[in-house]
């Protein structure tokens, strides 16, 4: 039997805005079957945006949700948490969102460790405004503003979250679409900040400038270019140059943001801890 | 009209300053019920540098809050007293370290001093009180206040284990102004 | 029994107004001289149950108050001028969203960081036209540390009821000197809470205008599900082009602050000898302790002068003002700034009567007898 999607989705809000071809679709389905299979519930559970395609998302769900300004998901998304710790809180957007104008917001809700799931759709893009270059454009490719090919160094948003402090990492790609929603499920349940990268693709903005003839190139790229990290530790150096790790990249119990500012509320009000 | 009383703390920060003001306006408000507004001037320097602590005291209410003519000002390091000695009224009064500021500040007011910071070490047997010597001498200058007031609200800002201290440190300097008084 | 006193600084009078007011999260960034009711409300706030954050930045510290608000939580933020230039897009957001919540900005001079320790007054004009698009502003001056109590406390009171954020504007003066204060007891001061949706939650739309210009807002973690976003849209919640949604959205937003009622609701002055002054002083905030003073010196030399001060400064007090300036010779506005409240009170009074400004950027505060000079001068 096919899966039910409409449970998750608010009557009348579809056709959602994004190009055919492009992978939010795929990432999205993965993020309602992850919610649903961990049993959300809808009332008591926020979507939490920045802006960009990605960031469209919430209007789609029906659940509590915030579509915030640029990059300030996380941010939005901790005032949520703090007054509220016992809403769950899922944060998504794009890379250019989440790491560049957000990147700060991103950084220390990881050191916090603050009971959340942020979901980064990367794409390698700013697509909404027409295929400028993100933190996550690779080296050399080219961009609406990059017309000589990309001068900057990536950010590796997984690494990124991991120095940062997050207690849950883990990344997949579209292509590997049962994947996407396991490792969210994963990140729902694990207790403190958990990131999820799922790559994917942008035909309009990217694609077609970096000599992507078709998606279905761009999605033989993404599935050339993940390794799960049990056959990582296998390969050479050379055999892992230009691939991605994918898979549960990092994982650790610390304890949580919101539960250590019980404690202080305790020791205000006089009360063991 | 009301009568209008403002005294000026100075001296380096650290000191303490502030906080002998912080107590005046205290005495002079919640323990005598007068009207009373406390400021400082801040710079950007948490030590060192020179700092002022100004208290408006009145029966009335109290518009402008800053000082205009200042009744009595208290310098006590050299920075200070050129940085701050200044807008004292005719007949108003100034108070130094005698063992810190050695060009005393010259005008149509009067001038006592005794070496604060070495009577708080040397008599009490701690530097660090030096401001409560300052702020009992300031009582006895002024009268702004009763030695009484002053003493309470003191001991309202002072851990259990340092009122003897500073009891002992209020009052040294406040005999010390009305010996010099004499 | 006594009420509870005490010896305070503006800042931290805010504070325990905040709490008194039933604020339950306090998100902000360390900035002078604004740093005393983060301070303390990190005191104060887990005591009563509520949650105190230091964020990474002036901009997080705006989302996380909205993102509380939108919880049920009444949020605050305390900050000083450069702290509310980056806070000016998510108060846009605030506006267009209708989130309450409160910003007290401790002002300073400026532009940039300026003189952080020094007073100024020159955010008036930041506080009605910082953020970017039409919206509109309600902005408190108090002027003393027990008026920042009662102040604090309207602001989450015009927050709540008019679905918004409030500016509290004093300077780094008020902010910092300490006050006698008599503590409120609870109930002495009115405390609104926001209104809450009386529909079935399938009924529920955030911005429905069939319950007038301030529409009910649930909180998140209720029974009530819905959209928010920055983007222009329909009642529902949802965002939309169409012209007519988008015009009648952006008219209310400024319609529910700025119609008669809710003008007479907000607004207030204090007016002192205007009732037969010549020469009125316009003076708000910490500068109106000095103009009160120079109007007292001003009447024993038998020149009728007089002080409005606007205790609201937004919405401007535009109908009491106008009426001044045909009663009066002149009025003279006196702030701390190079001229910003002046080009208002310009506005209002249609040439009625002769405008003049006492400005002052350098730090100190303007003294009474500035204000009397230039009294002397135009009368």
């Amino acid at each position: 039997m096919a899966y039910d999607y409409e449970k998750s989705i608010r009557p009348g809000k579809l056709p959602h805005i994004w190009c055919p071809g492009c992978g939010h679709g795929i990432a999205m389905k993965g993020l309602i079957r992850a919610m649903d299979t961990c049993g959300l519930d809808k009332n008591n559970t926020a979507i939490v945006s920045g802006i960009g395609c990605a960031s469209r998302l919430p209007g789609y769900m029906d659940y509590c949700t915030l579509h915030t300004a640029h990059g300030r998901a996380a941010a939005f998304a901790t005032g949520v948490k703090m007054a509220k710790p016992e809403m769950n809180v899922i944060v998504m957007g794009g890379d250019g969102d989440g790491t560049a104008i957000g990147g700060n917001h991103f950084i220390h809700a990881c050191r916090r460790n603050i009971d959340m799931t942020y979901v980064i759709f990367n794409n390698f893009i700013y697509g909404m405004t027409g295929g400028q270059f993100s933190p996550c454009t690779p080296t050399g490719d080219k961009a609406s503003t990059t017309p000589y090919g990309n001068p900057d160094p990536i950010f590796d948003i997984s690494k990124l979250a991991i120095g940062a402090g997050a207690t849950f990492v883990a990344r997949t790609t579209a292509f590997h679409a049962t994947q996407i929603d396991k490792l969210i499920a994963e990140g729902i349940k694990h207790k403190g900040m958990s990131v999820i990268e799922v790559l994917d693709d942008c035909p309009t903005t990217y694609g077609r400038r970096n000599k992507f003839r078709s998606v279905v190139d761009m999605m033989k790229r993404l599935k050339e270019i993940a390794v799960p990290v049990a056959a990582a530790s296998k390969m050479t150096a050379e055999q892992l140059e230009g691939k991605v790790l994918t898979g549960v990249l990092y994982k650790e119990d610390k304890p949580e943001y919101c539960e250590q500012y019980a404690k202080v509320i305790a020791k205000a009000q006089g009360r063991a801890v | 009209m009301a009568k209008r009383t403002e005294i000026r703390f100075s001296g380096a920060g650290g000191q303490g300053l502030i906080t002998a003001g912080i107590i005046l306006a205290e005495a002079a408000s919640i323990i005598e019920g007068k009207h009373a507004v406390q400021s400082q001037s801040y710079g950007p320097e948490a030590r060192g540098g020179a700092s002022k602590s100004e208290v408006i005291i009145s029966d009335g209410p109290i518009d402008y809050p800053k000082a205009t003519t200042v009744d009595a000002c208290l310098a006590m390091t050299q920075e200070s007293a050129d940085k701050y000695a200044n807008g004292i009224k005719k007949g108003g009064v100034l108070l130094l370290d005698s063992d810190f500021v050695k060009r005393e500040p010259q005008g149509d007011f009067k001038t006592y001093k005794f070496p604060i910071i070495r009577t708080a070490k040397e008599d009490i047997g701690r530097e660090i009180v030096g401001n409560v010597v300052a702020l009992g001498a300031m009582v006895a200058l002024t009268d702004v206040v009763s030695r009484e007031a002053g003493e309470k609200a003191v001991l309202a800002r002072v851990p259990e284990a340092f009122i003897e201290l500073n009891k002992k440190a209020y009052n040294l300097g406040y005999d010390k102004v009305k010996e010099l008084l004499k | 029994m006594a009420k509870k006193v005490a010896l305070l600084q503006g800042n931290e009078v805010c504070a325990h107004a905040a709490v008194y007011a039933g604020a339950q999260f306090f998100g902000g960034y360390p900035i002078t001289p604004s740093t005393e009711v983060a301070e303390v409300l990190s005191v104060e706030l887990p005591k009563v149950g509520g949650k105190f954050i230091q964020m990474e930045d002036e901009i997080a510290a705006m989302a996380s108050v909205i993102g509380a608000s939108l919880t049920g939580a009444k949020s605050i933020t305390a900050t000083s001028g450069p702290g509310v230039s980056l806070k000016q897009e998510l108060i846009g957001y605030a506006c267009i969203a209708e989130i309450p919540c409160v910003i007290v900005n401790v002002m300073r001079g400026g532009p940039s960081t300026g003189m952080p320790t020094g007073p100024g007054q020159s955010d008036v004009q930041q506080a009605r036209w910082g953020t970017h698009g039409d919206h509109a502003a309600i902005a408190l001056a108090p002027s003393s540390c027990q008026e920042i109590f009662s102040e604090t406390v309207r602001a989450f009171n015009l927050a709540e009821k008019y679905r918004m954020p409030v500016q509290v504007l004093y300077d780094e003066i008020v902010g910092h000197m300490r006050e006698r204060i008599e503590f409120p007891e609870p109930g002495e001061l009115e405390v609104i809470d926001r209104a809450k949706p009386t529909v079935a939650p399938e009924q529920y739309k955030p911005y429905d205008t069939s319950f007038g210009d301030v529409p009910p807002l649930a909180a998140f973690g209720s029974e009530y599900r819905f959209h928010v976003t920055g983007l222009n849209k329909a009642q529902d919640g949802f965002p939309t082009t169409k012209a007519e949604l988008v015009d009648d959205e952006q008219r209310r937003q400024i319609r529910k602050v700025e119609n008669e009622t809710a003008r007479a609701d907000i607004e207030k002055n204090e007016e002192y000898l205007t009732e037969d002054a010549e020469i009125i002083v316009f003076a708000y905030g910490s500068i109106a302790r000095s103009a009160r003073y120079a109007v007292n010196e001003l009447r024993k030399e038998g020149i009728k002068a007089g002080l409005f001060r606007p205790i609201t400064l937004w919405p401007f007090p535009e109908k009491r003002v106008a009426a001044l300036a045909k009663q009066a010779k002149a009025i003279v506005v006196a702030e701390m700034n190079l001229g910003q409240m002046v080009h208002e009170v310009e506005r209002v009074s249609k040439g009625a009567c002769t405008i003049a400004g006492v400005f002052r950027v350098d730090g100190e505060p303007i003294n009474p007898g500035q204000i009397m000079d230039k009294v002397k001068e135009v009368r």
